[in-house]
C-alpha cells in the first residue's frame, strides 16, 4: 500500500532520531575515509615516483590489487584480515587485544581501498607540474617541506582535483556498501525503519534523497575549490 | 617517528591485563533481525529473548555486555579472528560447526518448520527461502533442492519474511519459535500458518553460546552463568514474557 | 585449501546444478547489464545534447539521480522497494517481471550504468571537431545520417578510455547481485566461507577470479584503443 503523505511523515518523526543518527555516521565515515585516503594517496604517489625500486613496485602492487578487486569483497577480506592480523601482533607482542569497532574497520576499508584510487591522481598531477618549478624552489634554497607546502602542492592540487573530486563521489556512494558488513549508516537505518513501518519503499527514496543532497552539495564545494586553485591560470583555448 | 614512539607507550600503559584472561567485558555477537530472539524496536535499541539472556548472564557473572551486530553466517570468522567472545544467536550446536568453534551449555531448543499460505502445497517450482548460514540452508540444499524445489537463500530473515509477503516465495524455512514470535504474531503474518515440524539430523533444534574453540574459562563462566538463571528463575520469566506458555528447554 | 577448490569449483565457475551460479552469472550480469546500458545511452546521449530543452532536460534529471545515489540504494528499491507496491503485484505483466529477482537486479544495473554511459557519450559527442561537422554537412550529412555515419561512431571511439573504466566499474558492482539473492561469485565464497570457515582462502579465491577478469578486460581494451584510437596517438 503506498502509504499517504502524511502517514509517512507520522512515522518519519518516530524514526527522526535514529535516520538522522544514521546519516550523522554515513557523513563521518565519508569524511574520515577522505581523509586517510588522501594521506595514503600522497604517500603512494611519492613511492611511485621515488628512486627506490622496492617502493615503486609495493605502490605498484598496491594500486594493480585495489583495482582490480570488487569494493566489497576486498571490504570482506580487510574486515577479518586486519582483525585477525591485530589479534595476532597483539597476542604476540603480549598486549591487550586491540578491538576493531565496525565503524573504524569501515574507515580503514574505505581509506585503504580509496588510498589506491588517490595514489594515481596525485601522481598524474605531481608529474604535470612542470620540472623547473621544483628545481627553482631548490635554487632559492627552500627545504623539502618548505617547497612542497609553498610551491609543489598549490600547483598539483589545480590538476588533482578534478580527479579527485571524482573519486570523492565514489567514495561517498561506497559508504553505502558499509552497511552490507554491518554498520548502522543511513542505509541499514532506512531498510530498518521501513520494514517495520511498512513503509520501505518511502524510507528508500528517503535515503536516496539525502545522498543525492550529499552528492550535490560535494559538487558545489568542488566547483568552488577548482576555481579557487585556478586562480590566475588561463585555460587553453580548445 | 616521536609521534609513533608516543603511540606505542601510551598502549602499553593502557594495557591491563598482561597475563590472566579476565573478563570485564563479554562481546556478544548478535544478529538483530530475528524477533523475538533478537531485535531492534523503534528507538533502535536491541532487545528480544537472547539479548536479555545475554544481559542476565553479565549481571550474574558481574561483567559488561557489549553487543556487535553481525550478519549470521559472518559470526563464526568473526569469532575465529577475535573480534567477539561469544556468538548469541540462535546458533544451534552442529557437528560441523563443534569442529570449528566450542559451545556453552544449551541456551533453548526450538525445531524447524516451515511458513506458508494457508493451502499452499509444496510442489516442484514452489519457492522456498532460508537464511545464508543456517542449518536450514544445508537442509534446503540436501533435501529440498533434489525434490525440484528452488531454494533461495538470503541474507537477513527479515527480507525472507518481506519476500513471503509479497509472493516472492511460497514457503520459508525456519526456526519454529523465531517463525511464531518474529513473524505470525505480527500484523504482516495473518493469513500464513506454520507447517508440521521437520525432524532431521541435518537440523539440531539445541542452541547454545559459540565460543572459540578451547576457551574452557569462558565456556566455565557461561555454563555457571546459565545454570544460575535457570535456578533463579530468571529464565523462567524471560521464557514465559517472550513464549507464553512455551518450554523453551529441552535439558538434553 | 584443496578440499574447498574440490568441493566449489563448479558453483564458483558455473553451476551448483540447479541454477548458473558464480563465475558465468557474474560474466552474464556483467554483459547484459553494460550491453542494454549502452543500448539505452545511444539515443539518450543524443537527446542529452539536443539544442531542445525538452529533450536535454529528462535525461540530464535521469542521469543526475543515478549518478547522484548509491547503486546499492538502486537495487534495493528495485528488488525489495517495488515490488512492497500493491499495485505492481496486482499488474499481472508487471507481477512477473519484479517477481524475478534476476529481473530487478539487472534493471537496476542497467539503468545505472545507461546513466553514466549516457553522460560519457555526450562529452564525447560535445567534444567533436566543429569543423569536422561542418565538412560533413556541406556534403549532404543531415539529421540522423550525420549522427549515425559521423558523430556516434566518432563519439564511441573517443568514449573508449572512459568506457573501459565504466565497465571495469560495473564487473566490480556485480558484487552487489547476492543481497538480491543471485548467486554471483561472491555469494559462492560466502557459502563456501559459511561451510568451511575458511575465511580467507574463500574470499581469496574469489579475488583472484576478479583480478584475472579484470587483467582480461584492460587487456582487451588496450587492445580496441590501439585499433580504433590510433589515429589519435599519432605524433606523441
Amino acid at each position: 500500500m503506498l502509504p499517504t503523505f502524511s502517514q509517512f511523515v507520522a512515522t518519519l518523526g518516530a524514526f527522526a532520531p535514529m535516520l538522522l543518527h544514521g546519516v550523522w555516521i554515513t557523513l563521518q565515515l565519508a569524511l574520515l575515509s577522505l581523509l586517510l585516503g588522501l594521506v595514503l594517496g600522497l604517500l603512494g604517489a611519492g613511492a611511485k615516483l621515488s628512486g627506490v625500486r622496492t617502493w615503486r613496485l609495493c605502490a605498484q602492487l598496491y594500486t594493480t590489487l585495489i583495482r582490480g578487486v570488487p569494493d566489497l569483497l576486498l571490504m570482506l577480506l580487510i574486515f577479518y584480515g586486519l582483525q585477525t592480523g591485530l589479534s595476532r601482533l597483539t597476542a604476540w607482542l603480549g598486549w591487550a587485544y586491540i578491538d576493531i569497532d565496525p565503524f573504524s574497520a569501515g574507515v580503514l576499508t574505505l581509506g585503504f581501498i580509496y588510498g589506491a584510487y588517490f595514489t594515481e591522481t596525485f601522481r598524474g598531477a605531481l608529474l604535470a607540474v612542470p620540472r623547473g618549478q621544483f628545481q627553482a624552489a631548490k635554487a632559492l634554497g627552500l627545504t623539502f617541506r618548505q617547497s612542497f607546502v609553498h610551491v609543489i602542492f598549490p600547483q598539483m592540487m589545480r590538476f588533482a582535483l578534478p580527479g579527485l573530486g571524482n573519486n570523492w563521489m565514489v567514495l561517498l556512494k561506497a559508504t553505502a556498501l558499509v552497511s552490507i558488513i554491518g554498520l548502522a549508516d543511513l542505509v541499514k537505518v532506512a531498510q530498518v525503519a521501513g520494514k517495520s513501518s511498512q513503509q520501505l519503499l518511502a524510507f528508500l527514496l528517503l535515503a536516496a534523497l539525502v545522498y543525492l543532497l550529499l552528492s550535490s552539495a560535494s559538487n558545489l564545494i568542488l566547483g568552488w575549490l577548482e576555481r579557487r586553485y585556478a586562480g590566475g591560470v588561463q585555460e587553453p583555448s580548445r | 617517528m616521536k609521534k609513533i614512539l608516543l603511540l606505542l607507550i601510551t598502549t602499553f600503559l593502557f594495557n591491563t591485563s598482561l597475563l590472566a584472561k579476565d573478563y570485564e567485558v563479554i562481546r556478544f555477537a548478535a544478529d538483530p533481525n530475528y524477533a523475538p530472539f533478537a531485535y531492534k524496536d523503534n528507538t533502535g535499541t536491541l532487545t528480544g529473548f537472547e539479548i536479555d539472556i545475554g544481559h542476565a548472564i553479565c549481571a550474574q557473572l558481574n561483567v559488561r555486555c557489549q553487543w556487535v551486530e553481525s550478519d549470521f553466517d559472518a559470526m563464526i570468522p568473526s569469532l575465529n579472528a577475535g573480534k567477539i567472545d561469544a556468538i548469541l544467536a540462535s546458533m544451534t550446536i552442529t557437528a560441523a560447526r563443534q569442529k570449528v568453534i566450542d559451545f556453552s551449555s544449551e541456551v533453548f531448543s526450538s525445531p524447524t518448520a516451515m511458513v506458508f499460505r494457508a493451502g499452499t502445497e509444496l510442489s516442484t517450482g514452489t519457492a522456498v527461502g532460508y537464511l545464508q548460514g543456517s542449518t536450514q540452508e544445508v537442509y534446503a540444499l540436501k533435501v529440498l533442492a533434489g525434490q525440484g524445489i528452488k531454494v533461495v537463500a538470503y541474507a537477513d530473515q527479515e527480507q525472507v519474511y518481506a519476500d513471503l509477503q509479497t509472493g516472492r516465495l511460497q514457503a520459508s524455512l525456519q526456526d519454529a519459535q523465531q517463525a511464531q514470535s518474529g513473524f505470525l504474531r505480527s500484523p504482516q503474518g495473518a493469513g500464513f500458518v506454520l507447517g508440521p515440524i521437520i525432524e532431521s539430523e541435518l537440523m539440531p533444534s539445541r542452541s547454545g553460546i559459540g565460543i572459540a574453540k578451547g576457551n574452557h574459562e569462558l565456556k566455565a563462566l557461561l555454563d555457571k552463568a546459565l545454570a544460575a538463571l535457570h535456578a533463579d528463575g530468571t529464565y523462567a520469566r524471560l521464557q514465559e514474557q517472550y513464549f507464553p506458555g512455551v518450554n523453551m528447554f529441552s535439558g538434553q | 585449501m584443496m578440499e574447498l577448490i574440490q568441493e566449489y569449483w563448479r558453483p564458483l565457475i558455473y553451476s551448483d546444478g540447479y541454477q548458473i551460479t558464480g563465475l558465468a552469472m557474474t560474466l552474464w550480469l556483467t554483459s547484459a547489464s553494460l550491453g542494454l546500458g549502452l543500448l539505452l545511452a545511444l539515443p539518450l546521449s543524443i537527446a542529452r545534447t539536443s539544442a531542445h530543452r525538452w529533450l536535454r532536460w529528462p535525461v540530464q534529471g535521469y542521469t543526475y539521480l543515478f549518478r547522484g545515489t548509491p547503486l546499492y540504494i538502486q537495487l534495493l528499491i528495485f528488488y525489495t522497494g517495488i515490488y512492497s507496491l500493491a499495485a505492481v503485484r496486482e499488474q499481472p505483466l508487471l507481477d512477473a517481471f519484479f517477481r524475478e529477482a534476476l529481473n530487478c537486479t539487472l534493471l537496476a544495473f542497467a539503468l545505472n550504468t545507461a546513466a553514466y554511459t549516457t553522460e560519457i557519450l555526450a562529452g564525447a559527442i560535445r567534444a567533436m571537431p566543429r569543423g569536422e561537422i561542418e565538412a560533413a554537412r556541406s556534403l549532404g550529412f543531415d539529421g540522423w545520417k550525420l549522427y549515425v555515419h559521423l558523430i556516434m561512431p566518432s563519439a564511441l571511439r573517443r568514449s573508449l578510455p572512459y568506457y573501459s573504466n565504466e565497465v571495469i566499474f560495473m564487473l566490480h558492482s556485480t558484487t552487489l547481485a547476492f543481497t538480491a539473492t543471485v548467486p554471483d561469485i561472491l555469494k559462492v565464497a560466502r557459502d563456501a566461507n559459511a561451510a568451511t570457515f575458511l575465511t580467507f582462502q574463500s574470499f581469496g579465491l574469489a579475488a583472484v577470479l576478479y583480478l584475472s577478469i579484470t587483467f582480461a578486460l584492460v587487456g582487451l581494451f588496450r587492445l580496441a584503443e590501439r585499433r580504433w584510437l590510433g589515429f589519435l596517438e599519432a605524433g606523441r
